[in-house]
């Protein structure tokens, strides 16, 4: 048992703080406040190979592992959890796809893009009438000849638009039900392939959020991911990895809030005394603490388990829920300690509240992460 | 080593296109209370090209003599024909302390020179004494400024350190004061002339030395902006005052380095210094809490600058700034 | 071209604060990072590197933990990396910190030797133009920019406290480089994950071609006499008012003060 970071990943941790702290951090503010996707931020990610730490050298990634991962979405979102989000949703919820269902072919076409940055990646599941339940797609792929031939809509896609290949899910035989979804490459600029309205959020305002929309969008034969009828299987999979991505977003945005508080409380003078040396005060930052610490835990372990070759679905799902919820209570209460500060926009924490909102919500929310922790239980 | 064969306390005088820098004379004013408590004479080593006439210069601010060393090869700095010269120098007349200014020219030649003849080198001394065994304690800071250490080098000579402008006081000029100037001829092996100067340029845009300046008008993080550091602008004016800033303010591109106080930048000392919206890093701190009246302005009443001011006011400076500035143009029509 | 890069790990001095109670430094926590200047130089290198293919290696004197500074030279792109570690080079000043590093310098090849201007922790700009002079090198310092004119030539923009000069010099020589001279890169994601699969070489005393009387406490000029922290000055009156009153409290004090 060794719960240290591994030199590699120490040396990766080092990197990712400065980074985020001097490149990530002081655009915060400025992204959430104008909505618009850190394309300056995309292009020095890229040049340091963060759009492709798991992947294998061989494919033009980084050989690196997801521990190493899980530390760049944490470190990324502590300054910026909209920067988090761009990498976390092209690297687990397309890259990986590719990685572990691609053929030869598909890997060496997408993944050296990818992992260069040169391409984003994007992942659509989501439909009007498919959220929380993903088996009721509605959008359909037909082969025709030597193409697939995609109709329908999915919504709520992270990085759509910036994003140059979307993994899409579409029912290919409605008889089969789960067992008739399958899952495909799509290329931005294929024709019958639009991103519709982008949304306007609550939190994470700069990460690109849009409607996909497939109106007779032909694509190769070969662009189908996996196999006939395995796409349900390849999604379920796919957002596990996910899971640790979101989790360690908001495991980021709660340390980032955390920290915060501490500077603002030691400052920060009611009474007499600096609001940080009250007990109530404090009590409460240990709780924080703890809740944050137990987090990280969660999920470095399902990250350490990925790594490993152990099933690690339910870690994933208990990573994010808690994650998620810790990060939901930190942030709440970092507004509360900052008082009428907290909530302005002159300190980040209003912001943070607002990010951490989603990480309860999408890739499962809390209600499905409890559904996949229960079904383990009760298998 | 028989230290008794080295005698008399030497400064190295900087000069640039004939102008002695002010940095040699606060040298040879320090240079003149060692000597003196050692009983011994102050000498300046004066290297340069058609600078003859500068010599009585040397002596009115402190100087018993100078080694003038008038030639070609020493018209604009360059670091061996500096070395050879000033290293013949030492060999021929042994100096006991040779001081040095830590300019750009002092900090490339001082350790160069040191490394020539072995010996120590003290840098960025702020502090120069004469011990009760006769040693030259020079003391400096380390670790940012954070640490003061107090250094001695009883076992080689000369002793030398370098002294950063603006910490030691030049005296008043004693046009009656007389001294003996010496014509020193090097011997240079020009094989070793391995660099050449293609151009000096001075950036005169917005260049004023600080280190001058009686009043000055500090800025920080608190200011944060190009158009606030405009309003610093009009106070300075208000006040025949220079701006200045903080580390912070250079790195982000907002001010010129060349305006920067503190230990990556310059030490002052004026008569008045305005801390506006600067917390007071120990790096800033190390640069100016020698000035003589301290007026600090910061949002935040925790803030370092507050143990350093003689008088510190918690608020806003952008909003503050305006309204002195007003006041003070007032005030001064009077 | 071989370029050598001299590169030292230190305190991160901005980091350090004082026990306002018994005014000495708190060094606990204090994170150990590659000296600004340095990192500067080695960015100066790798630009080298990746314009000509200059093979760049980078030489630390330091205890076993400097390793670490190597490692993150290797993530940033240094080809090789050279750990000078013993005991005999302990108690160094600057003088005895040249030896030790020209001693290793001359068991190498080299067309460049780069180092930072000067090490946060110590402020001397001593060891670069004391290595160049133990290596009979022309030197340039404050360097804030390099170009090649040819193969034995290069041409440096120095900066001084007026502005620039340009200067031509011929290589082998040693410059040594302002952090401000440009943004180095951040270490790379491949560059890390292979940084501890490459072999840092451990080099002591013996390895190195100098005189061990030059080493070390024996071969230091200068001690440490004394050092302290430095007590602050008494803190003034302080006041939290308007922005009006607040002018009129500075106006009478700068008249009290006969400053106006």
């Amino acid at each position: 048992m060794n719960f240290n970071l591994t030199k590699t990943q120490e040396l990766f941790r080092q990197m990712i703080r400065e980074f985020a702290e001097k490149e990530v951090k002081p655009l915060a503010a400025e992204i959430d406040e104008q909505e618009r996707f850190p394309a300056e931020t995309v292009k020095k990610m890229a040049e340091l190979g963060l759009f492709g730490i798991p992947v294998p050298a061989q494919y033009g990634g980084a050989g690196g592992d997801n521990i190493m991962y899980s530390i760049a979405i944490e470190e990324l979102s502590k300054a910026c959890a909209t920067t988090g989000v761009v990498v976390s949703a092209h690297t687990s919820l397309c890259v990986a796809p590719i990685m572990e269902n691609g053929t030869e072919e598909q890997k060496m076409k997408y993944l050296p893009k990818l992992a260069s940055g040169e391409w984003i990646g994007a992942f659509g599941l989501t439909e009007p009438n498919a959220g929380t339940d993903a088996a009721g797609q509605q959008t359909t792929a037909v082969l025709d000849g030597d193409e697939w031939v995609l109709n329908g809509n999915k919504i709520f896609i992270t990085n759509a638009g910036p994003a140059h290949v979307y993994i899409v899910i579409a029912m290919t035989d409605k008889s089969m039900k789960t067992k008739g979804i399958s899952a495909f490459i799509v290329e931005a600029g294929t024709p019958g392939f639009e991103i519709g309205k982008k949304e306007l959020k609550m939190g994470i305002r700069g990460s690109a959020t849009a409607e996909l929309i497939f109106n007779n969008c032909r694509i190769p034969k070969e662009n189908l991911l996996g196999k006939i009828g395995g796409g349900f299987g390849i999604a379920m999979k796919t957002l596990d990895g996910g899971r640790i991505g979101i989790a360690a977003q908001a495991l980021g945005i709660a340390q980032g809030a955390l920290d915060e508080t501490v500077k603002y409380t030691k400052e920060r003078k009611q009474f007499g005394k600096a609001i940080g040396q009250f007990q109530n005060t404090q009590f409460q930052m240990a709780d924080l603490k703890t809740r944050i610490e137990a987090a990280r835990l969660l999920v470095r372990s399902a990250a350490f388990k990925k790594d490993n070759g152990i099933p690690y679905s339910a870690d994933a799902a208990m990573a994010k829920l808690f994650a998620a919820e810790t990060a939901m209570e930190v942030t709440t209460k970092a507004v509360q300690f900052h008082g009428g500060y907290g909530y302005t926009r002159e300190y980040p924490v209003e912001r943070m509240m607002r990010d951490a909102k989603i990480t309860e919500i999408y890739e499962g929310t809390s209600e499905v992460q409890r559904m996949v922790i229960a079904a383990n239980l009760y298998k | 080593m028989d230290k008794t064969a080295y005698k008399h306390v030497y400064v190295f005088v900087e000069q640039r296109d004939g102008v002695i820098q002010p940095v040699a004379l606060e040298l040879l004013g320090k240079a003149r209370d060692l000597a003196d408590a050692l009983g011994e004479k102050v000498v300046a080593i004066f290297p340069g090209y058609k600078i003859a006439d500068s010599c009585q210069t040397l002596i009115a601010h402190g100087a018993d003599q100078v080694i003038c060393i008038d030639n070609v090869q020493l018209k604009d700095y360059l670091t061996e024909q500096y070395v050879q010269a000033i290293n013949q120098v030492i060999e021929e007349y042994r100096p006991s302390i040779v001081l040095l200014g830590a300019t750009t020219i002092g900090r490339d030649l001082g350790p160069r020179l040191a490394a020539r003849v072995t010996t120590g080198l003290t840098a960025d001394c702020t502090k120069l004494e004469i011990s009760e065994d006769r040693e030259l304690w020079s003391t400096r800071p380390a670790f940012g400024g954070n640490l003061m250490a107090t250094i001695v080098n009883s076992t080689h000579r000369p002793q030398m350190s370098t002294v950063r402008p603006g910490v030691m006081q030049k005296r008043e000029a004693d046009a009656t004061r007389t001294g003996e100037v010496v014509n020193f001829e090097p011997k240079f092996d020009e094989s070793k002339f391995r660099v050449r100067l293609i151009e000096t340029v001075k950036e005169n845009k917005g260049k004023v030395d600080i280190t001058e300046a009686k009043i000055l008008v500090s800025g920080g993080r608190g200011v944060g902006c190009k158009e606030n550091f405009e309003k610093l602008e009009q106070l300075a004016e208000v006040l025949d005052a220079e701006v200045s800033t903080s580390r912070a303010m250079v790195d982000a591109g907002i001010m010129p380095h060349d305006r920067q106080v503190g230990q990556t930048g310059k030490t002052v000392r004026p008569n008045l210094y305005f801390a506006l919206g600067i917390s007071g890093a120990i790096q800033h701190l190390a640069g100016m809490e020698e000035s003589d009246f301290i007026v600090a302005i910061n949002k935040d009443k925790f803030a370092p600058i507050f143990n350093v001011s003689d008088l510190g006011i918690v608020g806003d400076v952008n909003k503050i700034i305006p309204l002195l500035t007003e006041r003070l143009a007032q005030e001064l029509k009077k | 071209m071989k370029i050598v890069v001299c590169i030292k790990q230190v305190p991160d001095t901005t980091e350090i604060k004082i026990n306002p109670v018994t005014g000495t430094l708190i060094r606990d926590g204090v994170p150990s990072i590659m000296n600004p200047d340095d990192k500067g130089a080695l960015e100066m290198a790798l630009r080298l590197k990746d314009q000509y293919n200059a093979h760049v290696t980078v030489i630390t004197m330091g205890p076993p933990q400097a390793d670490l500074i190597l490692r993150e030279a290797f993530a940033m792109g240094a080809d090789r990396a050279i750990l000078l570690t013993d005991r005999r080079f302990a108690g160094a000043d600057t003088l005895a910190t040249s030896n030790a590093l020209a001693g290793a310098l001359r068991t190498m090849e080299y067309d460049i030797v780069f180092a930072g201007r000067q090490a946060i922790d110590g402020d001397t700009a001593q060891v670069g133009p004391e290595m160049a002079e133990h290596l009979g090198l022309p030197q340039v310092s404050y360097v804030v920019n390099l170009d090649r004119k040819d193969d034995n030539t290069l041409i440096v923009k120095k900066e001084t406290e007026e502005g620039y000069q340009m200067l031509e010099v011929d290589t082998p020589c040693l410059l040594t480089v302002l952090a401000s001279a440009n943004k180095a890169r951040y270490m790379s994601v491949a560059g890390i994950v292979t940084a501890y699969d490459k072999e840092v070489e451990i080099w002591n005393a013996d390895s190195i071609d100098v005189d061990e009387a030059k080493l070390g406490h024996k071969g230091s000029p200068t001690k440490v006499q004394k050092s302290f922290a430095k007590g602050l000055k008494q803190a003034g009156e302080v006041y939290e008012v308007d922005a009006e009153e607040a002018v009129g409290i500075i106006v009478s004090r700068l008249k009290e003060k006969f400053i106006i």
